[in-house]
């Protein structure tokens, strides 16, 4: 498999954190890759320095063969990587459907054809119905994703999933994974943040786990889930029963 | 429907004049030159969200330059264009300087009042553009110089530049552009994060909001006659052009039209009451009145409100 996304050496300081220190992995084309880890781990930041949001102190960012540095967010977008936002961003006093064109306009420049993607697309993610509502009246579970449907809209062959499932049910869960699976199936490839466990196990080939800035380890999801460093980073020291004497 | 109207509206304004008394024509000549400045303030502080309180430097720029040509033989009506180019170049420089360092909020628009206050202090100190007499434009009554002896000249004229402008922002509206601007008035970051080069969108705002604003001044130049820096440069005529929008529906097509039809009037008879009284500058107490109550009652303008209020009717 070939790299899509290649993250070598990054790291980044504020103030006296270091908030990531030394990140290197990988995504390859068509792959879904989970990021994981503790609150505080790095992920976020780690997202922010891949699209563009912030710049690194070191190391290097490569995308479709070529380094991101200096490059702005809306330009790391035109390559092809989109982002969706923790905290949801929609632009509350615009209709759902103009959120979406907002995303759809950067490649299809006519409004009447990024209308149409926009509404294809809603559709797509159940929201068709939702299409003329303000954004601002949205419940959460609607949010999440419209945040999903403008990240798709720019047309990226890498998503970057900023925890799509966090506050939602069970059964809006469900409905997430099978939303990331269907757009993973038509080859666009995801780096997902996800707390929910359930769902980056089931989705992710391939697991990255981050504490305090750092990769403690890297693998199939099952080898994750059983690594001893993992779990303490998860649950500190005295939740892994020690070795017998 | 909505054509309709707007033909409709656009006759009865066409019409006007041929029943209309001199004072009247004035206060109309006001309503769309004031109506003109507010849409051009809208496509930048409305549309994009990007407050400007310095927009009487453009007009001013537009002014003087058009002045300034006119006193070695330029026609106005090619100075108007040369006018509105330099204000042009001035908001580059604004929108550069507050975009690039990303300014925000207050500090955006204490930028622009900071421009505007140099121009004023420059225009009131460098005797070559007149100092802070001004200037005075010689009477000549010929319309190739855009002077008129009929005052009717000036009301069409006022009105095609009211028309243009909300044309320019009928037409934005549809475009990618606009869209865009609409979107970064709400959240940038989530804009950049969906493709969209929030910066060249906001410098396309301002260049376009500068230019229209500047070609203003050589309508303000030769109706009056006169330029004075305080009057053309001076906070007084950014917070006229700017509380218009505002009260009016910022960032909506019709909301400046509208705002300007409402005070332009009340301004107009609140001078003339108060001024007789001794009571000058009593006028904008009556604007301040008007802003808190919009601000409690009606946030997003006057227009929206109207609006809602035709299709309740309507319904």
């Amino acid at each position: 498999m070939t790299a899509l996304l290649t993250v070598a050496k990054l790291s980044r300081r504020f103030g006296g954190v270091q908030a990531v220190k030394d990140l290197s992995f990988s995504v390859g084309e068509g792959e879904i890759v989970g990021l994981i880890g503790p609150n505080g781990a790095g992920k976020t930041t780690a997202f922010a320095l891949i699209s563009g949001f912030l710049a690194p102190d070191a190391g290097e960012v490569r995308f479709r063969g070529r380094v991101l540095r200096g490059l702005k967010p809306h330009q790391v977008n035109a390559l092809g990587l989109a982002r969706t936002f923790q905290i949801v961003r929609p632009f509350p006093r615009l209709s759902v459907v103009r959120n979406v064109m907002i995303a759809t306009l950067g490649r299809h420049p006519a409004p009447a054809e990024a209308e149409r993607r926009a509404r294809a697309i809603l559709d797509e993610l159940g929201l068709g119905a939702r299409a003329e509502t303000p954004a601002g009246s949205l419940t959460l579970a609607e949010r999440k994703r419209l945040e999903l449907a403008r990240a798709l809209g720019t047309e990226p062959v890498l998503l970057l999933l900023d925890e799509v499932m966090s506050g939602l049910n069970e059964a809006e869960t469900e409905r997430m994974v099978e939303l990331v699976r269907a757009i993973n199936r038509r080859g666009v490839a995801i780096l997902l943040i996800e707390h929910v466990m359930r769902a980056v196990m089931s989705l992710a080939q391939r697991i990255v786990v981050l504490n305090y800035g750092e990769r403690i380890a890297e693998g199939r999801p099952e080898a994750v889930a059983a690594d001893r460093r993992v779990i303490e980073a998860y649950l500190g020291d005295e939740g892994v029963p020690s070795a017998p004497a | 429907m909505k054509a309709l109207a707007a033909a409709g509206a656009v006759a009865v304004l066409l019409a006007l004049p041929l029943v209309l008394s001199g004072y009247a024509i004035t206060i109309f000549i006001l309503i769309f030159f004031y109506a003109y400045l507010a849409q051009a303030w809208n496509i930048l502080g409305g549309y994009a969200g990007q407050l400007s309180a310095g927009h009487a430097a453009f007009v001013g720029i537009g002014g003087y330059t058009s002045a300034l040509l006119f006193e070695r033989g330029v026609t106005p009506w090619l100075g108007m264009f040369v006018g509105a180019a330099l204000a042009a170049g001035l908001g580059a420089v604004i929108g550069y300087l507050g975009f690039r360092f990303g300014l925000r909020g207050f500090y955006f628009v204490l930028l622009t009042v900071a421009f505007a206050e140099i121009c004023r202090i420059l225009a009131s100190n460098v005797e070559a553009v007149g100092g802070a007499i001004g200037l005075y434009i010689t009477f000549t009554g010929d319309p190739r110089h855009f002077q008129f002896r009929d005052p009717r000249a000036y009301y069409y004229i006022a009105l095609a530049l009211m028309l243009l402008a909300t044309g320019v922002a009928a037409l934005l509206e549809r475009r990618r552009l606009g869209i865009y601007l609409t979107a970064i008035r709400e959240d940038e970051a989530a804009c950049e994060a969906l493709g969209v080069d929030t910066f060249k969108c906001k410098m396309l705002a301002m260049v376009v909001s500068s230019f229209l604003t500047g070609l203003a001044g050589t309508f303000y130049a030769f109706q009056n006659f006169s330029l004075q820096p305080g009057a053309v440069f001076g906070i007084p005529l950014s917070v006229e052009i700017l509380i218009r929008p505002i009260i009016g529906g910022a960032g909506t097509l019709l909301g400046p039209v509208l705002g300007s039809f409402i005070l332009t009037p009340l301004a107009e008879v609140s001078r003339q009451y108060f001024g007789q009284g001794g009571l000058h500058g009593a006028h904008l107490v009556v604007y301040g009145l008007l802003l808190v109550a919009v601000v409690l009652f009606l946030p997003q303008g006057a227009y929206p409100f109207l609006r809602r209020l035709l299709r309740r009717g309507a319904a």
